[in-house]
Parts: C-alpha cells; sequence; structure tokens
C-alpha cells in the first residue's frame, strides 16, 4: 500500500496536478465528487476525508452523519479532458464510517463484498457490459441529431465523431472498447466495454457515463442513458456479459457439453432465471425502465433463456472455435441508468445461488417467445419480468437474495425511496391521459 | 555493478584491458561465444566489449550469440577499424554502440557509460528506454514519443517489468507473481485485463509493443530470436 501511495503523491508532484478529485457512489448509482488539492493528499490517503453523509441519496443516518471517504490508490488517473495546463486526477473513494468499518451503505463495498463471497468459492466474477445511450440536440427534449439504423455508415455526421472522442477518451483512462457502432433507434449509439473484473467494470461504467455525458457537452449536444427516451423507438439497455473464473480456466466452459456449457454454467443461467424478476428493482430502477421492458423492441419482458434468440432473457453467446475460455451469459435485462455496483451485485448473487443450490437449468426456449399467447407461455412455464416499477418493488421486498445481497441498510432505503417515487407517479396526471381523456370524458 | 563485463578477445588489446582497469569495470575475456555462453554468471553479463579488428567473423560470432536467446542481451559496444566500417551493413542488430579503433581510452570510457545509462544499467539506472518509450523509475513517470503517459500504479508497475526485461517471453502466471506479487483480487485474467488497458493507453501505433505469445503469455518489444515472430492478434 505504501508504495501505492508513494506513486499516487510523486505522479501529482511530478504532473503539477492541481486538484484530485474524490468519487464515490450513492445508492441511486449518481457519481459523487469533491475535490481536495494536493496539499491534502496524504491525510487523505491515510486517513480519509470527512463529510456529510446527510446529503447523499441512501447514506442517511440520524445518528451519525459523519463518514470518511478513503480513496483508493488504485484507481487513481490522471483526468484527460482537463487539458495538460492544470492536470485534474481522480480516485474512487471507498466510505468508511468513523470507527473504520466499512459504510455498508456504500455500493462499492456492497459489490466487494459479494465479490468476496465469489472468491470464497473459488470464482472471479467478470462482467462486461454493452452500453447503449442517445445523443439529443438537448436535455429539454428527446429530438434526435440523425435518422440512420443499426450499422449504418455515417461517417460525415457529427454523432460518429462523438463516439470517436469518447472512445478515445475511454482508451485514455484505461477503458478498453470492443465494439462501437450506430444502434437500432435514431441517433442511438452502443459502446461495448471489454470485460474485467467485476469491481473495475463497475468503476468503469461509472467513468463511461461521466465520459459519454462530457464529450457531449463539449460539441453542444446531449447525451443521455435514460431506457426510454423515445416513445415507439427502441430502448437502451446494458446486456451484460458474465462469466465465473476458477484461476485461469472459464468456470462456465465445457468442452464435452455438446454446447460447450458447464455444470456451474448451467446452475448459474438457472440462478439467474429463477431470481431475475427479484433483482428487477435494481437492474431497472427507474418507472422508465418499465416502458423499455416491453414486447416488440428486443428487450426481454419474459423469463427464459436461448442460445440465439434476441427476445430472451439470458443469452448463451456461441463462443468461436477454440475459445472456450470466452465462454459467457449474456443478461439482457439491465438498463444503463441502473447503479451498477448493486446490479452488478445481484446478479452475482442470484447466479451463484444457482450453483450452491444445484439449480436446474429449464429448457431452452426454442421459438421466438413474443409470438406465443399467453396460454402457450403458461403451458411453457415462462413467466413475465415484472410490468411496473411497483411490481418489481413488491417482489423484491420478498425477496431473502436482494435482503442478503444488498445488506439491510441498503435494501432498506432502496424500497423505501422507489415507493415514494411510485406514489409520487400515481398522483402524476399524464399527457397520455390528457390526450385519450380530456377530449372525449 | 557486481556482474562482469565479457570482453572479447582473450586476450583482449592491452590499451583495453587497461582502459577497463581503470574505470573500475570488472571484466573477462572470452576466446569463442562458447566460452562466453560457459562462463556466464547468474545474473548475466553486466555488458560486452567486443573488439573486430583482429577477427572479425570471430566478434560478429559472439554478438550474435549474445542476441540469439529469448533473454535481454548485455549492452554490447562494438570496437572496429575504420577499414572495417563498411562490414557494419546490415549488422546494425548486432550491438548498441561501437568505437572506432585505435580508440581514445576516454572515449571508450564515455561510450561505455552512455550505454549503460541507456539500458538503465550502471551509473544511472532509475532511467529505463525502449524505443521511444522513456520510464523514470525514481519518479514514477513514463513517457512515450515524448508524451507522459497516464498509468495507474498497476500499469505502471506491469509496463515497468517489461521494459526492464525486453525480448523475453513470461507466462501470465509468472507475471501476476512477479508484478503482483501476491494471489491478486483478479485472478490470472488479471494479466490480460492489464495488458489490454496497457495497450489501449500506449494508443494504436505502440500497441504491439506488447505481443501476445499465443498459448504462452506476453512478451514486450522484439523477440531476440530472428525469424521468430508471432502475431499480435488476440482476439
Amino acid at each position: 500500500m505504501q508504495q501505492q501511495f508513494d506513486y499516487v503523491l510523486r505522479t501529482v508532484e511530478e504532473r503539477g496536478v492541481r486538484f484530485v478529485r474524490l468519487w464515490f457512489t450513492d445508492v441511486l448509482g449518481f457519481l459523487k465528487s469533491f475535490a481536495i488539492t494536493p496539499a491534502e493528499l496524504e491525510v487523505a490517503l491515510e486517513e480519509g476525508m470527512s463529510f456529510d453523509g446527510s446529503a447523499i441519496q441512501g447514506y442517511t443516518r440520524v445518528q451519525e452523519s459523519d463518514m470518511l471517504a478513503v480513496p483508493d490508490p488504485a484507481t487513481f488517473e490522471i483526468v484527460p479532458w482537463r487539458g495538460d495546463d492544470a492536470p485534474v486526477a481522480r480516485m474512487f473513494c471507498d466510505i468508511q464510517n468513523f470507527s473504520g468499518a466499512p459504510f455498508e451503505g456504500d455500493p462499492r463495498y456492497v459489490l466487494k463484498r459479494n465479490m468476496d463471497r465469489a472468491r470464497e468459492k473459488g470464482f472471479t466474477f467478470y462482467a462486461s457490459p454493452d452500453m447503449e445511450f442517445f445523443y439529443f440536440r438537448s436535455a429539454d427534449s428527446p429530438e434526435p441529431l440523425d435518422h440512420a439504423g443499426f450499422f449504418d455508415l455515417s461517417h460525415t455526421d457529427m454523432a460518429s465523431d462523438l463516439r470517436k472522442q469518447t472512445i478515445l477518451m475511454l482508451e485514455a483512462m484505461g477503458i478498453p472498447v470492443e465494439y462501437s457502432f450506430h444502434e437500432l433507434g435514431p441517433s442511438q449509439h452502443e459502446i461495448d466495454l471489454r470485460y474485467t473484473d467485476g469491481l473495475t467494470m463497475a468503476d468503469n461504467v461509472m467513468t463511461f457515463r461521466l465520459i459519454v455525458k462530457q464529450v457531449a457537452q463539449t460539441q453542444g449536444v446531449y447525451a443521455t442513458f435514460m431506457p426510454k427516451p423515445i416513445q415507439g423507438a427502441f430502448g437502451s439497455g446494458m446486456h451484460t456479459h458474465l462469466s465465473l473464473f476458477e484461476g485461469d480456466v472459464n468456470a462456465f466452459h465445457d468442452p464435452d457439453d455438446e454446447h460447450g456449457l458447464s455444470r456451474v454454467g448451467k446452475h448459474f443461467i438457472a440462478g439467474l432465471l429463477r431470481h431475475a424478476s427479484e433483482i428487477t428493482a435494481v437492474t431497472n430502477q427507474w418507472i422508465n425502465s418499465y416502458k423499455r421492458l416491453i414486447v416488440g423492441y428486443e428487450a426481454p419482458a419474459y423469463v427464459c433463456w436461448a442460445r440465439n434468440n434476441e427476445s430472451a432473457l439470458v443469452r448463451v453467446p456461441i463462443p468461436k472455435r477454440g475459445k472456450g475460455s470466452s465462454t459467457r451469459i449474456e443478461f439482457r435485462s439491465p438498463d444503463p441508468a441502473c447503479n451498477p455496483y448493486l446490479a452488478f451485485s445481484l446478479m452475482l448473487a442470484a447466479g451463484l445461488k444457482g450453483v450452491e443450490e444445484g439449480y436446474e437449468l429449464p429448457p431452452e426456449a426454442t421459438t421466438n417467445i413474443y409470438e406465443m399467447t399467453a396460454e402457450e407461455r403458461q403451458a411453457e412455464g415462462i413467466q413475465a419480468l415484472p410490468q411496473s416499477l411497483a411490481e418489481a418493488v413488491e417482489v423484491m421486498e420478498h425477496s431473502e437474495l436482494v435482503a442478503e445481497t444488498l445488506g439491510e441498510h441498503v435494501f432498506e432505503y432502496f424500497l423505501r425511496n422507489k415507493r415514494a417515487e411510485w406514489n409520487e407517479y400515481t398522483s402524476y396526471v399524464t399527457p397520455f391521459e390528457l390526450d385519450r381523456y380530456l377530449g372525449v370524458l | 555493478m557486481d556482474e562482469p563485463l565479457v570482453v572479447f578477445p582473450d586476450p583482449p588489446p592491452p590499451l583495453l584491458a587497461q582502459t577497463l582497469d581503470l574505470a573500475g569495470h570488472a571484466w573477462k575475456a572470452v576466446a569463442n561465444a562458447a566460452v562466453a555462453a560457459q562462463d556466464e554468471p547468474p545474473g548475466g553479463w553486466a555488458g560486452a566489449v567486443v573488439c573486430a579488428e583482429d577477427d572479425p567473423e570471430g566478434a560478429f560470432g559472439i554478438c550474435r550469440k549474445l542476441r540469439k536467446r529469448d533473454a535481454s542481451a548485455p549492452p554490447t559496444l562494438l570496437l572496429v577499424s575504420g577499414a572495417q566500417l563498411s562490414e557494419l551493413d546490415l549488422r546494425e542488430d548486432l550491438f548498441d554502440d561501437f568505437c572506432l579503433s585505435p580508440f581514445h581510452p576516454k572515449e571508450l570510457e564515455v561510450r561505455l557509460r552512455h550505454l549503460f545509462w541507456r539500458t538503465g544499467r550502471g551509473t544511472s539506472p532509475e532511467i529505463v528506454e525502449y524505443g521511444e518509450l522513456i520510464l523514470n523509475l525514481e519518479t514514477y513517470q513514463a513517457a512515450l514519443a515524448a508524451k507522459p503517459l497516464d498509468l495507474t500504479y498497476m500499469e505502471y508497475e506491469l509496463l515497468k517489468f517489461f521494459a526492464t526485461h525486453p525480448g523475453k517471453v513470461f507466462t501470465r502466471a509468472q507475471l501476476l507473481s512477479r508484478v503482483w506479487g501476491y494471489e491478486y483480487y483478479g485472478g490470472a485474467r488479471t494479466v490480460d485485463v492489464h495488458v489490454r488497458r496497457l495497450r489501449a493507453k500506449l494508443g494504436e501505433e505502440h500497441a504491439n509493443l506488447i505481443q501476445t505469445v499465443r498459448s504462452v503469455g506476453y512478451r514486450f518489444g522484439q523477440s531476440r530470436l530472428p525469424g521468430f515472430r508471432e502475431t499480435t492478434a488476440e482476439s
């Protein structure tokens, strides 16, 4: 640790860094930041910086509102968008109580705790999300920059320029990109991040959202991760590829299985499926999230798995030949406006539960589930995902798995916050109602 | 510097022996490549001073032998006469610097010191250079093509390890134990992840400084074995 401190202190000195931004995340997944000067850095690294937690969503506690933000020196990076004149650096923080114990409301701690649990069982958890988002002319209305479609070569448009700049900046921050392309919706884009361990990836998702928004801002446009900004168009998802490794070996891969999937892999999928509805309130945490999880826009609405079926909740991409180590599971319901620490924690916990309990994998969905009638689905035992935030919260409330994974503090706060959001929504008279009812009733 | 220099031929020209002694270098003369290999100290030769004047074939042979292995070669200074200069054509890969013979003792001394400095050995081990990459081990700073590289601590440590062991292939497990030094959070896949991050930061032009050696691991820079080059593609 001392060597890492030295590295950070020396780099700040050598590069003439003026401010170090300390980042952490609230329970709803918003990035919080405060800046310290190099003079304060040494103390911050060794003792942490105190701040008033009562101002942070989900940190509130009446009896003890002062907390410590302790920077993680391994996450020290110079941020590339501030130029070389007055470099600014950032570090992610772990939040502690004054006693020095980790604060259980800190989402980063929740994920660390769950990754430690996986590690005790010999597994390392890797994740690789496909991030979808829209560019609009402003935050006031969802007015697209273009009308190009999936994989369209639109090299003259501003959006692909934006995407290119974004990718360069991501790479400069050590976030390698796998693919990037124009998505299905107008002005919709996708950037796929290359897999890394779950904790680093959750940090990366936070950095990613900031960079995408910052680059858009420099060009006078607005980037959004809102799950369904345009009615009648495709929504933005965060399909997440998951894998477990035992040392060097992909635990999901079995070369002798006809589909290349190991027992662990099958149980993991079964766990994800069985607990999918319980974790949906977190993977899809906004009222708007449920406008995306509907039939007809390649977003999952039903709980099932398949090898190559874009409408399935869990997809198992077929690895290239001889690439068994890239065997992975794609969980397709999360959206990019989730809290990645909590969402990854729950995906991991649901899958691990399946492994621990040896859940049987239900048969693969072979037909397009959307074309089935409700009766046919029922006959096959295919359930629907929650169709509203209220329903999702209701299911989550009864989940032992979610309570245990998130910890009592986050679980309780999350339910309270989401119920309040839903209550506000129910009293809201929507344009839908005015359009439909005012003229006729 | 603990390890001696290897000097060719045996015995070396008296002025060379005298210059090395006066400059305080430990050295050992060898008659041919086989002896050089046999007498090599466990830590490797600190450097090589090869005099090509009397036996150019033997001299180039020993230079070649020192490089022709998948480990870092000792920094090599070649001594040639003016008449032999044309023979250096197409042999520039065999030595790191050369000195015209008859040489001025002071020149030889400066060239040796400079060579050690450049390769991160000897009096100023804080700088490691490889092509356009420079690492200052004292200040933890790295620069590529004169532009500072912004690295995390582990990225820096990995790059430092690579740059101080160019041309040598390491398995993931070796890198994990020598760079991370303990069973790290991410497991052995951590190495892949960090290599990918490093490549992203080195930029497209320099990403292939770190080569993937299929089903073995990684190597920094070119292999010392001529004609033995693997693809860099990972995916």
